[in-house]
């Protein structure tokens, strides 16, 4: 939407919205270097809060926790969500298809609290019924975060599915290869980049979650946001600013990172893409190819 | 629907004619409440390039895709080389299909993207760099071999869409508007171009374009297709000189329509009268038709000719007036209101390069065809 | 309609198996899971593991069962009705809130030029990657009597006392405007950027100055973005917990720490079904408009 450049007002707009966005990220980091614990008033420069968060064990355990937790659900997240984007945007219409839609997006607005409630609830009743899962703890996590976790990677693999030209799976297929071979061979490959950013999405969300976590987890299996949660309630402390910090810049560093490296590929292909174009026109000109 | 047809057993089936190398037998895809293909007969000769030609939501993709097997239809069998298709699905057909957008896997190199079929077939590798040199070989694109599609022009790329659909040897190639992404000037290059390829392979060929000079230049026989019908099959001057109804007459080229009455009806020659003309028409042969009968009489605008002297024969012509010009440098089409009202089209072509001696705007001038010019249409 | 492709050509097992999987997985653990609160929000609290057993008589009472609603909606005791009411004020109020800022922010950046749109929404993006309970936690320190802001104010002689900023509607407004502004920005932005530019220009050419274009041409195509962003917005903030707990006070009734306190502080499983179930029939109507404003936009994009 080109028609009209920005006026003054809005990048002004514009600066103060990412200021209001960014300024508390960035006190956050500031006074994580605060030598005295209140985190308002700067009394000197200091790195021992990020020592008191490294020998702290709970937190510490807590952190791996989550981490090894966020990688198993974005896993089965991406899996599941590429299955269900498959079946929302490859296979027609079948019976059941708009119930199917509704129980695979709801869970993107379902507030947090009801999703969590539900699941426990049905922990429970599965535990009485069949004896399975014993306990709440690392299993009942894994299916609470798959489960909402899955909506999210389900709409960002069927956007890419969706805007994808299906007459090269026409043309694979065309060429002999059974629908499952063109999955595997040729749509796969394409729609990678998605399947990562639904594995990034989900892996963040599971990182991230509070609610849902402090109603399926049980003893042992305290994660990180629930350890924080309980500091926090307890009062501000800059030892949760070390944290935050880490946090802010491992995620900087990791999109700076991922968004320099898709600036090179698309001039790269850019460029490819002109000097074909070029190449072409100078042959039109031409008597051969 | 006709009882279950085995497979063709390669050792003992015997090969169907040639005339009928695939035929399309009463075959219709209705969707929902729209009918797409309305009992198409069709039947393809072996070796010949067939074109289905129409405007857009005509059916003929849709039937270009039933014969690939991404659709199946409603109703009707399609037959290949005496092999019902109906339980074969598309990836075991043996048909290949080029693309409008050429879909070229574009995670993989041009020789890739020609061995994916041969792949498919399980071919030893020798076998397949050996076939895939040759096909490159074919189109013009052996030194890209190594490239990926996004580093291609839009001609390499259909190249390279060609060669892959080729590869396999398949017994009928399907072309989905195979110009459609191309400018004129490429366009007309490579309608030659792919023609011959196509002979030199020897494949029957069936391609599906909306440009009625596409299917002219390249098609031996053509298909006009209508909602979902089809109109008349035939060669292209077949098609061009004796359309068999209004809508085959108008959609190819430009044509003028006089309505009138049958007025003699001899088995050697008919004359009918019309209210454009101050003349009779004098047609050189019998129609099939009734006395009194009310029908169309249309002549083709380069056959009628404009001079502004006053011809000798006294039926096929007329006095008129020449409202307009529109030039195109090899030839000139003159809008002309006879003095009957009505507004025809002639071509001329422009033989000599002095412009005054043609008719100009607001020339009074007489136009005329020969008896053999006109085509007789039913109402 | 959309071209069955190539995949429904599957035999039927492997086609079963891509649509049962996740079919069956959602449907137990999503649908499945709401089917069980249901039927907890008619029982009552027990000593038992789980904590609720069935409580009727022989007669089949209908009031015993219907005990937990009953009292959710009694006009004696307002606790949950206004924890409701005071829930979708603030959802609205903070959905309005963050149509206001999100609206020109999306606008603005889909008239950057092009490199600098992709810039522009990553800095939008990036601070929901991290996390959103740090960042709820930042405002504490900036609203906090003796927090940032106040400091500030006293330091330039703005103010001479401090302003009462936390646990105050005000700042749970600020926390759900910054926790759920992405989700505004994205849609809009995302409609917008599709916008045809000629059309603005052929409005120019018509007569029209940029205000009555804006109005006219650009707000209406918008609509289904904007609709999106705030059911994103509205839905899941009517539920929202960690917020109104963090920077909201005693005062800031909220419908999701009305359903927490239940649960954890008074172990009444029951009452919070029934709090959960009455919270999910009052989404209902603003789902169901999310999930048609969804379809809708696939229809058009084909």
């Amino acid at each position: 939407m080109n028609a009209n450049k920005n006026t003054l007002a809005s990048w002004t707009w514009m600066a103060l919205a990412f200021a209001f966005l960014y300024v508390p990220m960035f006190l956050l980091i500031v006074y994580s270097f605060n030598e005295n614990r209140l985190v308002t008033v700067w009394s000197g420069f200091s790195t021992k809060w990020y020592g008191e968060l490294f020998k702290d064990r709970q937190m510490l355990t807590a952190a791996l926790m989550s981490l090894k937790l966020a990688f198993v659900t974005a896993t089965t997240a991406v899996i599941i969500g590429t299955m269900a984007a498959v079946v929302m945007t490859r296979m027609g219409r079948f019976r059941g298809k708009t119930f199917f839609s509704a129980l695979i997006t709801a869970p993107l607005v379902m507030p947090e609290v009801i999703t969590g409630l539900s699941l426990l609830l049905l922990f429970v009743a599965l535990e009485q019924a069949f004896g399975w899962p014993e306990g709440r703890g690392f299993t009942t996590l894994w299916i609470a975060h798959t489960t909402f976790s899955a909506a999210f990677t389900t709409v960002v693999v069927s956007s890419r599915l969706r805007e994808m030209d299906q007459s090269i799976e026409e043309a694979a297929q065309d060429l002999g290869a059974p629908p499952w071979k063109v999955f595997f061979v040729i749509t796969l490959p394409i729609i990678a980049p998605a399947l990562v950013s639904g594995w990034l999405l989900a892996f963040t969300l599971s990182l991230d979650d509070l609610v849902i976590s402090s109603f399926v987890s049980g003893p042992g299996s305290t994660t990180l946001p629930m350890v924080v949660f309980s500091s926090v309630r307890l009062g501000v402390s800059p030892k949760i600013n070390a944290l935050a910090s880490i946090i802010i810049l491992i995620v900087t560093l990791a999109i700076t990172i991922a968004g320099v490296l898709m600036y090179r590929l698309e001039k790269k292909r850019e460029r490819e893409m002109e000097q074909a174009v070029a190449e072409g026109q100078q042959q039109a000109l031409s008597t051969s190819p | 629907m006709a009882a279950v047809e085995k497979p063709a057993n390669p050792a003992t089936a015997k090969p169907k004619t040639d005339e009928h190398y695939v035929k399309i037998e009463k075959v219709s895809k209705v969707f929902g409440d729209f009918t797409a293909v309305d009992n198409v007969e069709l039947s393809i000769r072996k070796g010949e390039i067939f074109a289905l030609l129409g405007s857009s939501g005509c059916g003929k993709s849709t039937l270009l895709r039933m014969l690939a097997g991404f659709e199946k239809p409603t109703e009707g069998r399609i037959t290949i080389d005496g092999q019902d298709m109906a339980k074969v699905p598309s990836y075991q057909r043996p048909t290949n299909m080029m693309f409008q957008s050429y879909a070229l896997f574009p995670h993989m190199t041009v020789a890739d993207n020609v061995a994916f079929g041969l792949k498919q077939d399980g071919l030893p590798k020798d076998q397949i760099q050996a076939r895939v040199e040759e096909m490159l070989k074919l189109v013009d694109m052996s030194p890209y071999a190594k490239r990926k599609p996004h580093q291609l022009s839009g001609g390499q790329k259909q190249r390279v869409a060609l060669a892959r659909s080729l590869s396999k040897r398949p017994k009928l190639l399907l072309l989905d508007e195979p110009m459609g992404a191309l400018d004129k000037k490429l366009r007309e290059r490579m309608q030659l171009e792919l023609v011959d390829i196509i002979e030199k392979v020897g494949v029957t060929c069936v391609m599906v374009t909306h440009d009625q000079e596409e299917a002219m230049t390249m098609a031996s026989r053509i298909g006009i297709m209508s909602k979902g019908k089809i109109l008349q099959v035939g060669a292209p001057a077949t098609v061009y000189e004796t359309p068999n109804c209004r809508f085959s007459a108008e959609f190819i080229g430009s044509i003028n329509m006089f309505e009138g009455k049958l007025i003699v009806d001899e088995p050697d020659h008919c004359e009918i009268e019309t209210a454009d003309l101050p003349t009779r028409i004098y047609i050189n042969h019998g129609i099939t038709g009734e006395q009194g009968q009310t029908l169309w009489a249309a002549v083709r605008p380069e056959k009628i000719d404009v001079s502004k002297s006053k011809p000798a024969q006294e039926t096929n012509v007329s006095r008129g007036k020449v409202i307009n010009i529109a030039y195109f440098g090899s030839h000139s089409v003159y809008h002309v209101r006879l003095d009957s009202g009505k507004k025809i089209l002639a071509n001329a072509s422009n033989f000599e390069r002095d412009v005054s001696e043609r008719p100009t705007w607001d020339d009074e001038v007489y136009v005329s065809w020969a008896p053999e010019s006109v085509v007789v249409l039913p109402i | 309609m959309s071209k069955p492709s190539v995949l429904k050509r599957l035999k039927p097992q492997p086609r079963w198996f891509v649509i049962g999987a996740p079919y069956l997985w959602m449907f137990l653990f999503f649908f499945i899971p709401f089917a069980i609160v249901f039927v907890i929000s008619f029982m009552k609290p027990a000593i038992a593991m789980p904590p609720v057993a069935f409580e009727y008589d022989l007669a089949g009472n209908i009031e015993l069962l219907t005990k937990n609603y009953t009292r959710l909606f009694d006009l004696d005791d307002l606790l949950y009705i206004n924890a409701y009411l005071g829930s979708l004020k603030m959802a609205a109020v903070s959905t309005i809130l963050a149509l206001l800022i999100g609206y020109p922010l999306a606008y603005a950046i889909a008239r950057a030029p092009g490199a600098w749109r992709q810039v522009f929404l990553m800095l939008v993006i990036l601070p929901s990657w991290t996390s959103l309970l740090i960042r709820i936690y930042a405002w504490i320190g900036l609203l906090k009597n003796n927090g940032f802001i106040n400091n500030f104010l006293m330091w330039t002689g703005l103010t001479d006392s401090p302003i009462q900023m936390m646990q105050t509607d005000f700042a749970v407004y600020i926390g759900i405007v910054y926790a759920y502004l992405p989700f505004m920005v994205l849609p809009i932005y995302t409609n917008l950027v599709k916008h045809d530019p000629t059309l603005l220009e052929a409005a120019a050419d018509l007569g029209a100055n940029r205000f009555t274009a804006f109005w006219k041409i650009t707000v209406p195509l918008s609509m289904n973005g904007v609709i999106a962003g705030c059911m994103l917005v509205f839905i899941p903030a009517v539920g929202e917990f960690v917020i109104p707990e963090i920077l909201g006070g005693p005062d800031q009734l909220m419908i999701g720490k009305v359903l927490w306190q239940e649960f954890f502080n008074n172990r009444d499983w029951p009452v919070a079904s029934a709090v959960a179930i009455t919270m999910l029939l009052v989404l209902i109507l603003p789902i169901t408009i999310f999930q048609r404003i969804q379809n809708k936009e696939l229809e058009e994009g084909k």
